[in-house]
């Protein structure tokens, strides 16, 4: 099916071998979609920028390929999601929130109300000052606490 | 064991508790501990505390408590490398090309990671050579440990915005820096507002006496006494007017100066945000910096003037007030004060859900308005694909999201006063039934209740508009720290300490070892260059290979991050900032011209020109023609609704501009990049009269334009790649023939475009 085979090197680097025999050092997996599809649409890129192949399905990969795309890939795209607000430190910004995340509990730093961008009704994405995303991915799903603290923000 | 010191030694905050014990398991005492790192992430990118701990002879990743730990013993191979994406960063260790370990945590960590890294740098070192690197900066920042310079004051590594605290009210009372010129008016002011607080108290005082000397005397058969009538009536017109008076004096003055404060705070603001670095400008919206000089500051004067204002009077009268009444009658003077801090308390619960409803009504109303910005401008991107309907939706739908919220706002809004009403009622019911009892117990008088009636209802009503000045006082807060943000920024381009005047200028210019950092990202790495007095350099390269910021650094728009620039052997941070840059000609890729006529765009930077000297400067520049065509020649409006001028006339405008000044360094950033080919020669003939017997350094997109050029210089990702003239660069075949034999092959094609249709293999570099 594949017409490449993915590897990583000493250096802890991405190898990417085409049938043809070319090799490509610290290939990047992307998402295009990373929040929409998440399992699809991931495109190899070479260290110059330039798209090496394009997978449509990850699930088309043989497993070893797929595992090691989805390893680099949650190293490159972290994006812990938000279960529970637990505290903020005030309503107005900047204001530090303590927060449970699918990933553990963390603080996040929310520089400015509108670092808070919505992505559908309920779906609502945040960058903290540092640069992390945060995701929500639906706001009803939390509990009444979270949503009271959240709904300062809105 | 021999303790060596490293310049910002070991750790110099001590290490959390947590962490002690496990240390303590695996680092013996003769092991000396050089540097330690928290990160924040582990290896399935959970939020877990790791510790990297440098020792003089091993790294050590610790988990926990427990025994779990990766220990490498140092040797001169190892090297750590430190990279970041998106808000994670990463410090990986490699022994030559092998990766041994690596490391993430978020970017709330970098400043100490970055420090990590240099200490791991200078222990190495020190295993290697036995000493330490002398060529060590003078001084570091505390933070991050990045080399600063003496006269650097802030650092431009660690982001000091990242520390922002919440507002707090204590805030306004650093507006008392701006108040205090103002300091006697103030007291006047205020003495007025006791005065005319006192005026307006004399009314319901005097309805004791018309209750208890006139009125019920009469009643029980006494005739009117007319005199003491007309006295106590005169005493209430008085009363009247002369509160009427002092308040209209305490209203003007106090509102003057706060007028005055408002204004003090918007032109030294004004003036301080002129003076910050470009790097400060690069990183906010223009709108957010309008609306702080603008809006804020009439928030805060309408603050000072209006809100403050009538909370002072207020308190002023609720506390004469109760003097007043606890020495007519102090039980029922208790009994009408004791439910005040009830109903305050209680007035002050529901305002606060209010002020939250508010603000949340405010940002939905941005998203209305988001709405309307997003489409009027896209109109014809609408109607074009026909999907008016939907946008119409999508206005409908902020909308109706902006119904929902008022209209739970509103339930709680429209409770508001009829509570109010209910709680004034119930107060004043109090003080009936008390006072009635007290009356039949013969107690009071009814003059005397009749006045405590009159007194509570005046400052009933006053809690409601007393209970606005939290909510008021929370947003003016955080408006004076948007404000003082600014002000308290320091220029990461200081002036110098002990100005060096230079007295004439050859315009040689040299860069040593420079070096700049955006946030964390090197964009000049190690740059060397000697320019001589006259000549033309073309700098060529793609974007992003740090053309544009190596003539930011020149202009010192930036201070560089390591090495130095210097103007005829003179470092440029010696020199006055204004001084220095009344030197240099900037002609940008799009002038930017004033609103105003032409002639004051052209004397910008000489406002005392002459007209002779103006119209030297437009002929040279080969705009002179051009402004007799138009209506009111040198007098027509240009700038940003002006007149219609076309890119290549803005240019010459912005050429000749640059030629009154008459610098000894002129810098062409891409000056005719935008335009046609046709008027590119127009603007071409004025540049060469600009280029004549002056350094010049320019960078151009297409390399024709840089036939003139003495030397030209290729730079890649921040560092020099090739210099030499045109002839000898295409002689060598490196980077610059290639890029010059894409742009021959296709002379209007824009490089970015043609790298991007066609990924060669050969790195490619453009102009």
């Amino acid at each position: 099916m594949s017409d490449f085979e993915l590897s990583r090197n000493a250096a802890g680097r991405l190898v990417l071998r085409t049938a043809a025999g070319e090799t490509h050092e610290g290939v990047v997996p992307v998402h295009a979609f990373p929040i929409s599809a998440p399992d699809e649409c991931i495109s190899l890129l070479g260290t110059d920028g330039h798209e090496l192949r394009w997978i449509d399905q990850l699930a088309d990969l043989p497993t070893g390929a797929r595992e090691l795309i989805e390893a680099e890939l949650a190293q490159r795209e972290f994006m812990p999601e938000i279960i529970r607000i637990k505290q903020v430190s005030s309503f107005a910004t900047p204001s530090r929130w303590q927060v449970s995340t699918n990933r553990g509990d963390t603080e996040l730093l929310l520089k400015a109300e509108d670092h808070i961008r919505r992505l559908a009704l309920t779906t609502l994405l945040l960058t903290d000052g540092y640069g992390v995303s945060y995701l929500i991915r639906d706001v009803d799903a939390m509990d009444g606490h979270s949503r009271k603290l959240l709904d300062r923000f809105l | 064991m021999n303790a060596y010191t490293i310049p910002p030694q070991s750790p110099d905050r001590p290490l959390a508790d947590a962490w002690l014990k496990s240390v303590q398991l695996h680092v013996s005492d003769q092991e000396k501990i050089q540097a330690w790192l928290e990160v924040d992430l582990d290896e399935q990118m959970r939020f877990s505390k790791r510790l990297l701990l440098l020792t003089d002879r091993r790294l050590i990743g610790l988990v926990g408590a427990g025994a779990d730990i990766s220990e490498y013993a140092l040797d001169a191979g190892l090297s750590l490398r430190q990279t970041d994406h998106a808000g994670i960063g990463c410090i990986e260790l490699f022994a030559a090309e092998t990766r041994l370990a690596c490391w993430r945590y978020t970017m709330a960590q970098n400043a100490d990671a970055t420090r990590f890294v240099r200490q791991f740098g200078q222990v190495l070192e020190y295993l290697r050579t036995g000493q330490i690197s002398s060529a060590a900066p003078a001084a570091y920042c505390p933070k991050c440990l990045t080399p600063m310079t003496s006269d650097q004051e802030a650092c431009t590594y660690c982001d000091p915005e990242a520390e922002e605290i919440p507002p707090s009210s204590w805030v306004l009372l650093r507006l008392w820096r701006f108040a205090q010129p103002y300091r006697w008016q103030l007291l006047a002011g205020f003495l007025l507002m006791l005065a005319s607080t006192a005026a307006t108290l004399v009314p319901p005082y005097l309805t004791m006496p018309l209750m208890d000397d006139v009125l019920i005397p009469y009643q029980n058969g006494t005739p009117i006494n007319v005199p003491t009538v007309s006295w106590l009536l005169a005493g209430l017109f008085g009363s009247a007017m002369l509160a009427w008076a002092l308040g209209w004096a305490k209203t003007y003055i106090l509102a003057l100066v706060s007028e005055r404060i408002g204004s003090d705070l918007r032109i030294e603001t004004y003036d301080h945000l002129l003076h910050l670095s470009l790097e400060y400008f690069g990183g906010k919206r223009t709108g957010d910096l309008m609306a702080r000089i603008g809006s804020e500051s009439d928030r805060i004067c309408v603050f000072l003037s209006l809100y403050l204002l009538d909370f002072a009077t207020d308190v002023l009268m609720i506390v004469m007030t109760a003097v007043i009444l606890f020495s007519i009658n102090p039980w029922l003077a208790l009994v009408t004060l004791l439910p005040l801090p009830l109903i305050g308390w209680m007035i002050q619960s529901v305002r606060h859900r209010l002020s939250t409803g508010f603000e949340k009504i405010d940002r939905v109303w941005s998203q209305v308005s988001n709405v309307l910005a997003d489409t009027i401008p896209g109109i014809r991107v609408v109607k074009a694909f026909a999907q008016e309907k939907r946008e119409s939706a999508r206005f409908r739908l902020a909308n109706e999201h902006n119904l929902a919220v008022n209209d739970r706002i509103n339930k709680i809004w429209s409770l508001f006063s009829p509570s109010v009403t209910l709680l004034t009622e119930i107060g004043l019911l109090v003080v009936w039934a008390f006072g009635i009892w007290q009356v039949s117990n013969d107690d009071i008088s009814v003059g005397v209740l009749t006045a405590f009636l009159a007194y509570i209802s005046r400052f009933y009503t006053r809690l409601d508009s007393m209970s606005r000045i939290v909510s008021v006082t929370q947003k003016t807060a955080s408006g004076a720290k948007r404000i003082f943000d600014i002000l308290d920024r320091v220029s990461t381009v200081p002036e110098p300490s002990k100005p060096v005047h230079l007295a004439k200028i050859e315009g040689r210019i040299d860069i040593r070892e420079a070096g700049f950092r955006y946030g964390n990202r090197a964009v000049i790495k190690g740059l060397n260059l000697s320019i001589a007095p006259g000549e033309m350099i073309g700098l060529v390269g793609h974007s992003g290979s740090g053309k544009s910021t190596l003539v930011n650094l020149m202009c010192r728009f930036y201070d560089v991050s390591e090495g130095s620039i210097s103007l005829d052997g003179v470092n440029i941070r010696s020199l006055p900032i204004a001084e220095y840059r009344s030197n240099i000609g900037l002609v940008l890729q799009e002038p930017f011209l004033f609103f105003g006529s032409i002639a004051e765009n052209i004397a910008y930077g000489k406002p005392d020109a002459t007209r002779a000297e103006i119209i030297a400067a437009a002929r040279a520049a080969h705009a002179h023609e051009f402004i007799l065509r138009l209506p009111h020649g040198y007098d027509s409006l240009v700038g940003e609704r002006g007149h219609g001028l076309s890119g290549g006339e803005r240019q010459r405008i912005s050429i000749a501009r640059a030629l009154l000044i008459d610098p000894r360094i002129l810098i062409l950033d891409e000056a005719t990049a935008s335009v046609d080919t046709e008027t590119e020669k127009e603007i071409q003939k004025a540049l060469d009269n600009l280029v004549r017997d002056r350094t010049t350094i320019a960078i151009a997109h297409r390399l024709s334009t840089l036939h003139k050029a003495n030397r030209l210089v290729v730079l890649d990702r921040g560092e020099v790649v090739e210099v030499g003239s045109h002839d000898e660069l295409m002689a060598r075949q490196g980077a610059y023939f290639r890029l010059y034999e894409a742009q021959a092959r296709n002379v209007d094609t824009d490089l970015d475009d043609e790298s991007s249709s066609n990924p060669a293999p050969v790195k490619e570099v453009q102009a």
